[in-house]
This record gives structure tokens, sequence and C-alpha cells, in this order.
């Protein structure tokens, strides 16, 4: 199987790889980069672990191969904290409790990014349709739900600010 | 000074790395060389293994070795896995090889290992493996298992009896002859698993230069895991380290010793390389242990108010193809059927059956949910033949509190009598009654059904041995850098166990949360360690932070007040630093004694000097602490889909002292998820010849975001007496009721229809099946 040259532009920072083609994206950015904060919980596209946004979209890095997003721009969690600072939607998580083990959380966090940028007044029932694809098995989802209420309103006040 | 922390809602100090995806997995852990390892299974439930050929996979470019059982050292081809928990009462005493010898009982069992230089290669390498079985008739359901005349799951075994034994105190038979009502139920509860978000991981490297054999594994016990590594691997103890670096959940089956870790470690020691195994989650579906398949057939004998007079009756549980655990948990099961009732006399005849399936061990409530979903089914059918309101009748059958100490007459699995140390059932069912509004649901049905709406309310108490032994250490030393660093044999897989730890020994010791560094799950850490289960860690490792810590502290206090000159008595501490209350109040900080504390070279220490200022405890627990609590569940039934959606969830919980209410209440909701899973979804099938047909998270469903309510939480707070901090267990309450909450509350949705539910999972083409045969859709039109 020949190699492939691609070039990704993760979080701000282009790499440029020659790759096996079917080396998927989650595995290119924890092994072949070695940004590890995107975790692989199923590797079959359904616990939304490996989420993160392709293009400023959510997508799932198990799903895609990372030659498919040659020239993309990929945010992982990695880039969510500001000069080492938490950012709000990530204090909100602290504060709630909204992670336990943690293993979800980097697909949550960029799931919810997402939709608090999409959407700045999220209704509870929008945020959990939301969370749908992402599974977590530690928390019972409650105080991800309330960590993503309440970064809305603090993301608003501080867009008013 | 005092309780600073313990008791507050402190932030957890573990978030900020796993937030910005700077935690440490063991697949985020890089070691240059490393190879990457893949296991062949078998795809039989039963057969022998004849002969493999891996000569195809071998000429594979970028493959290592393949190695089957012969390449394994001596003892692992000789011996079989170690048993966890020996028991006598067991029949077949049974673990698997490391790697298939000849017969193989179940799908998915180890056959032999790939080592290639990537995953994907060792992938492509498996499917080039010649591995030629023969097929041996399966057993796969648990009745058909104990048949007369049924396949073994076992060659060898005359049948698939594991054990048979017998719980019982009282008079049952008299109890139940002059009892004026008996009544009968045939209960089910599935197979399922843990399902941690992260699968199993193994990472193995043997540093030539030191001779030391570092195991980063997924694991609840790491201490275990090396005393076992050092036996199959026939390698002293001291030059073995494991480490569970963070874990992404755990529930139960990563606290099992598995075949994987053991061949993991043998390669990179035989390949002299590290070698990495990380499962995929179909092998998680396949091969990580599993729960909960468990037939009861009980009976309940009452007089005419409802008051128990007795229970009776046979559960059947499916070890699978080994029992690496033991038989804890229809131990468990059977002992925590009494719960918080006031039973005159009880019997259970056990029978724990082999099949030829993955071998079940404790997930997350071993064995209780089924035992209190049996017992809360019989009192919701008393209840229902007598006229009495559900949670009327238990109160009437409730252990008062001032029945504390209660010996319920049986022995736990700690071996000794089974007495609840303290708590107080009514008033946690009051508690949870207040909070979910029972008193007023009539009215809510009422409104629902001039809608077209069914909604049922449910609930169930349970009582849990929490905190089992047999110990867990802490060691607290002050570092000369003025930090704290702490060390424990207990571990973390999202409880938080860094941060009570912290909490704990920052009010012994006298020191900022921030100035302690605490080391989890190291075996290097600590000579002695357990590990996470049976909800354990907050007793015993939270015991042994206070115990140590204090210890500390008086060891500062002695040496500041010879440094000061002041008595001891007259010695101040607060956040690291020490003070004198007298003359100009001279003040040394923690670093500043922690030199001290080394003394200088050449001179000998002061009378009564310790060296350093550190102390190790291990606190052993006397006995279980039992924590309980009750259940509220409002569901609404969709007729038409059967689909069951959760209203209102309520939760009446007695962890005893709570050292983070933050934390307590997160594994509370995370348990009733958990059990809502288990209640409604999740279902790990098998057909007849023991294939798993669930292997996937498309197939089998847990919880999602939208399934799960926010539920509503009070703590009633009843001290255990048995432990200096008066905690108990709370990782697993939250599951333990759920199954029998919820089942009751659907039942009571669909009182009209007269739906009898007696198994779980209830997915909504078995509620369908059940609204059928009660005639629900004869008198609805749906056009
Ligand atoms: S790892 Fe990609 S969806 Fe699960
Ligand atoms: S926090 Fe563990 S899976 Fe979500």
């Amino acid at each position: 199987m020949g190699k492939q040259k691609v070039t990704l532009r993760v979080n701000g920072v282009s790499y440029e790889r020659e790759i096996d083609p079917r080396m998927t994206l989650g595995d290119f950015l924890r092994h072949e980069i070695g940004l590890t904060g995107t975790h692989l919980g199923c590797e079959h596209g359904v616990c939304g672990a490996c989420t993160v946004l392709i293009n400023g979209l959510s997508g799932r890095s198990c799903l895609a191969f990372a030659v498919q997003e040659d020239g993309s721009e990929i945010t992982t969690v990695e880039a969510l904290a500001e000069n080492g600072e938490l950012n709000i939607l990530q204090q909100c998580f602290q504060e709630h409790h909204a992670l336990q083990c943690g293993y979800c959380t980097p697909g949550m966090l960029m799931t919810l990014t997402e939709l608090l940028r999409d959407n700045p007044k999220p209704s509870e029932k929008l945020v959990r349709d939301t969370l749908g694809g992402n599974l977590c098995r530690c928390t019972g989802y409650a105080a991800i739900v309330d960590a993503a209420l309440d970064a809305a309103q603090r993301l608003a006040a501080a867009r008013e600010a | 000074m005092g309780a600073k922390h313990f008791g507050a809602r402190v932030q957890r100090i573990e978030d900020p790395a796993l937030l910005q995806g700077k935690g440490r997995f063991v697949d985020d852990v890089k070691i240059p060389g490393t190879l990457h390892a893949c296991f062949l299974r078998s795809p039989y439930a039963h057969a022998r293994l004849r002969s493999i050929d891996a000569s195809r996979a071998l000429a594979l470019d970028g493959v290592i070795a393949v190695f089957t059982s012969a390449d394994m050292p001596e003892r692992m081809q000789r011996e079989r896995m170690p048993m966890l928990v020996p028991n006598a009462a067991i029949a077949a005493l049974r673990t698997q090889h490391a790697l298939a010898v000849e017969e193989i009982c179940y799908v998915g069992q180890t056959v032999a290992v790939v080592i290639a230089r990537s995953r994907y290669i060792a992938e492509d390498a498996l499917a080039l493996i010649d591995a030629d079985y023969e097929a041996l008739p399966a057993v796969s359901d648990l009745k058909s298992a104990i048949a007369p005349g049924a396949p073994v799951a076992h060659a060898d075994l005359p049948n698939n009896i594991a054990s048979d034994f017998k719980m019982e105190y009282g008079d049952v038979d008299g109890a139940f002859a002059r009892a004026p009502h008996v009544f009968e139920e045939s209960l089910w509860q599935h197979r399922g698993g843990g399902m941690a978000m992260e699968t199993r991981a193994v990472l193995a490297s043997h540093d030539s230069a030191s001779d030391l054999l570092t195991i980063w594994t997924g694991s609840q016990t790491p201490h275990i895991g090396r005393r076992m590594l050092s036996d199959m691997l026939d390698r002293h103890i001291e030059s073995i380290r494991c480490i569970a670096p963070d874990v992404g959940g755990g529930f139960g089956p990563k606290a099992i010793f598995y075949a994987e870790e053991a061949v993991i470690a043998a390669c990179a020691l035989k390949l002299g390389q590290p070698v990495k195994w990380i499962e995929d989650r179909r092998e998680h579906f396949i091969c990580a242990t599993q729960e909960r398949d468990q037939y009861w057939d009980v009976a309940i004998a009452v007089d005419d108010h409802g008051k128990i007079l007795g229970v009776r009756g046979a559960l059947l549980h499916d070890t699978g193809a080994f029992v690496p655990w033991g038989i804890i948990m229809p131990y468990i099961a059977a002992a925590t059927m009494p719960g918080p009732y006031v039973i005159p006399a009880y019997r259970l005849n056990v029978r724990v059956a082999l099949s030829n399936k993955v071998a079940t061990t404790p997930v997350r409530g071993a064995g209780r949910p089924q035992a209190v979903f049996a017992m809360e089914r019989l009192l919701d059918r008393v209840a229902r033949e007598l006229n009495i309101d559900r949670a009327e009748l238990r109160r009437r059958n409730f252990i008062q509190p001032e029945q504390m100490p209660y010996s319920v007459g049986l022995t736990f699995r700690d071996g000794k009598p089974l007495i609840y140390d303290s708590g107080d059932y009514p008033k946690g069912q009051s508690e949870a009654l207040r909070i979910s509004e029972y008193d007023s649901f009539e009215e809510r049905r009422k409104a629902a059904r001039a809608k077209g709406r069914h909604i049922g309310i449910g609930l169930a108490n349970y009582v849990e041995g929490t905190g089992l032994g047999p110990f867990e250490g802490v060691t607290v030393r002050v570092l000369q850098s003025g930090k704290v660093a702490v060390a424990t044999g207990a571990t973390q897989q999202g409880q938080g166990t860094r941060t009570t730890l912290s909490q704990i020994v920052a009010d012994s010791v006298g020191c900022r949360l921030e100035d302690i560094v605490i080391t989890v799950g190291d075996t290097a850490a600590i000579a002695n360690g357990v590990g996470a289960f049976a909800s354990r860690q907050a007793v015993n490792a939270g015991s042994s932070a206070q115990i140590a810590g204090t210890n500390v502290r008086k060891q500062i206090v002695a040496l500041a007040a010879q440094a000061l000159g002041v008595a001891p008595d007259d010695i101040d501490i607060a956040d690291g630093e020490v003070m004198a209350r007298t003359g100009n109040k001279p003040v040394l900080t923690f670093g500043e004694l922690a030199r001290m504390s080394q003394g200088m070279p050449g001179f000998s220490m002061q009378p009564g000097q310790t060296a350093g200022l550190e102390n190790t405890a291990y606190f052993t627990p006397p006995q279980a602490a039992y924590c309980s609590g009750t259940h509220v569940a409002e569901v609404e039934v969709d007729l038409v889909t059967g689909g069951v959606k959760i209203l209102n969830y309520s939760v009446a919980h007695d962890a005893g002292n709570i050292i983070n209410p933050l934390i307590v209440d997160g594994q509370v909701q995370g348990g009733v998820a958990h059990g809502i899973g288990n209640a409604l979804f999740e279902w790990m099938q098998y057909d007849d010849a023991g294939q798993p047909l669930t292997t996937s998270f498309a197939d089998y469903l847990i919880p999602m975001a939208g399934d799960v309510p926010s539920c509503k939480i009070a703590h009633v707070e009843t001290p255990s007496p048995l432990n200096p901090i008066g905690v108990k267990g709370a990782g697993e309450g939250g599951t333990i009721p759920a199954p029998a909450a919820i089942i009751s509350a659907i039942e009571d949705a669909l009182k009209e229809f007269g739906v009898h539910v007696t198994d779980t999972p209830l997915t909504p083409g078995r509620l369908v099946e059940l609204l059928t045969a009660a005639g629900a859709y004869d008198e609805l039109a749906f056009g």
C-alpha cells in the first residue's frame, strides 16, 4: 500500500505527513502528531468520544480517513483553553462536575463548542438532542447539560460585556 | 482549623488536565519502539483447537511474531489464570489459560497473539492465521445449561453446575405453612456489560538496565495485577511495576486480572521491546466480563396487613465459562435480598451454572440489582393483591433505626455476620417520597390520563454492603518543598479519588488542597494496595488518609514545638504553616520542618524525633458498612411504540458522612443512568450456539442524554460507626434499585391493562408484546 502525502491544519498549525491512506483521522491526530486529547471509544461511529471540528463542523475522527481531510482545518480539544486558562465551557464542566473519568469529555466539549457557537441560547431539549451523539457512561449527563446551559448564559454575558 | 474541605463541594483537582486533553490514558503513553498486539480469538463458543498455522501471517511485512500458548512462559502454559476469590463452595474451580491450550469455552477466548509494527498490520495479520478448530456442542442459555442431557460447557465436567449453596435463617417452611397469603414470582434479569467508554488497554515495557518490567493497564486493581504477574511470569514482585494511569471508567469489569495483561507482559519480556494492546469495542463486547444473568423463582409469605412472615426461593446464576471472581456475585445477591425489611425467615437455594459465554464478574451493583428487583417485585405483588399502597406496605416492614445495629441472620461475602451498622430506612423512604411528590401523584396521573397519556410511579428500596476489606493504604509525607505527597493503592476511574483523599489529608495535616501531590494506582508509590471494587475506596483509603494525615500532623507539632521551644499545645497549623501561639508567634513552614526532619549528616536525631515527616496507614474495616436508599421513578409509557420516558427520578441516599457532595451526587446520577440502561435498554444477547449478537453500540444500547433525567437527590446521613470518618460507599447505590423502581412505575402506568413485568430489560418490543397479551390493543382504535 503506497503512502500518501497529506497536509492538515490542526489547531492552527500545519502538519505535512506521508501516511497510509487507510489511517483514520483519529489515529492521525493521536499517533501521527501526538494530540492524544481526542479519544476513541468505539471506532465505529457511535460513541462520539472522537468528535473534532472539521472545517468548523463536528465530525467523527474515527470514521474519516486522514487523507480525505487533506487541506482541512481541524480543531481538537487541545485548542479550547486560552493561554492555559480553561475557557468558559471548560470552567462550567469543572464547576458542575460534568466529567468523571474524562474519557468522553473531549468529544462532549467539541460537540458543545459547535452547538454554543451556532445556538447561543439553546434549550435544554436542544442540548440533550445534540448530545444524543455522544455517549457518557459515568455522569448520567445531568451535569453536562447543566454545564452547557450555564456556559451559554455566561458566554452571552461575556459577549454583552 | 477543623474540617475545611471534608463535606464541601470541592471542585475536582483531576479536571483541568482532563478538560484540556492532557489526561494520560494508557494509549496516550508513548514509548519509542513500541510494537502493537492483536489477539486471535475463538470464533466458536466451544471447540477444540487442533492446530494453528501462522506462516501466511508471518510473511506479511511488519509482522514481528505470532505467539501461541507454547511460546508463553512455562507457568502460563501449564497453569490456568489465578482465581481471584476462591471459595470452597465452588465445584468447578476453573479459570482459562492465558492463551488457549486445547479446549476453548467461549467466543472470543484468546487463542494467539500477533505482534506487529502497527495495530493496522496486526489486524491484517489476524486474518491470515489459519487456525483449525473442532467445534463441540455448546451451551448458551442458562436454563438449558442445567437441563438433563444438556451439552457440557467443559468437555471433562459431568455437568454444568459450578456451585450449589443455600443461604437461610429462621423457620421458613413453618412461616409459609402458617401464612394467610403466599405469592410467587418468576423473574429474569439480562446479561449486560460495564461498558466503560475507554476499552481495556495494556502497555508493557521492560527496562534491561534496571530489569524493571512496567505495565500500564486500564485496571481498577493494579496491585492485584502485579501479584498475578509475579506468579505467572515467575518474576520477583519488586521487579514489576503496575500503573493504572487515567482510566476511562471501570464499573467492575476492569477489576479483573485478564489473560491479555499477562500475555502482553510476557511478549514485552520475550521480544525485549515495549508492546501495546488496545482493545477494540467489539472485543470489549465479547471478552470483557459481564453480569446480571439470573433467574429468580421466589415466594413471599405475608399476614393480612402485609407484614412479611417469610421469603424463600431459588436463584440460578450464570457464571459463563469460567469463575475468575469465584461465586461472589450470587452470594452477594442472596445476602442482599432481605434489604431494609424485617424478614423473620429466609431461604434461598442458589445454583451457579456454567455456560459457553464469557465469564460474569461484578458490574456496578454486583448481584444486588437483581436481588432488589426480586424483593421489590414481590412487595409490589403483595401491595397489589392486598390493596395496600406500595410505600405504605414497605413502611410497615422496615427495620427501625432503633434496631441498629441489626443482625439479618446471614453471613455476608466478607465472611462476617451480616449486621447493618447504621441507617434510617423509614426516613430514607419518606425523604424520597417527599422530593418525588409521591403523595400528589394521583392528581398528575388524572391530568395526564385526561390527555390520553399513561404515567405511573414506582419505588424501590435497597441496602448495600460497601467498604469491604481487606484494607487500603495511604502514605502522607511532607516534602522539603513544603508540598505534601500522598500515595495510595486506591485507584481512579472517574470517582474523584485524588480529590476526596486530598480533601481529607488537607484537613488532617493542615495544608492547602493545591499543596497536595497525589499518586494513585501505581504500585511503585505504596507497598500494598487493593483497588476499586465494592464501593470500598472512600471507606478504606479515606480512613487511611485520615489516620496517616493525623499522625503526620502529630509529627509536625512535635518537631515544631521542639524547634520553637514551646509546648505542643501551643502550636497552630494552617495552610502549610506552623506557628507558636505564644511569644512573638514565630512561624515555620512545612518545607522548613521537612528539612529539619532529615536531621544533620553525622548527628543523632533528637530523642523521640522520627526520620522525615511521614506516615503510612492501612485501615482495615471490621466488616462492611451498609449504605441504603430509596428510589422513586415517574414514567410515561407510549402505548403505540412501547417506548418509556422517565419523567422524574428521585433518590434518597444514605452514604454516611459525605466527603464531597459534588462527587457523590455525580456518582448517584451516573449510577442511576446505568440502572436505567439495565431496566430499559442493555441486553447482551447470544444465540443458541453461544454466538454474541450485540457487539456494537448500535446493537447494545446504553442510555443517551435524552434518556436520563436529572435526578432529584436527598442525602440522609447516618454516619457509619465502623470507620474514623463515618463514611459508606457511594459508587453503586445509584444503579442497584433503579430497574426495580422503573419497572414498578411502568406497571403502575399500565395498571388498567394488568400488565405484569417479570424481566428486564423491558425493551419497547417486549412491552408491546406484554400489552398485546394483556389485550391493551383490543380496545384501542388505531385507525
Ligand atoms: S470513537 Fe468515533 S464515534 Fe466512537
Ligand atoms: S466522564 Fe466517563 S464516560 Fe463520560
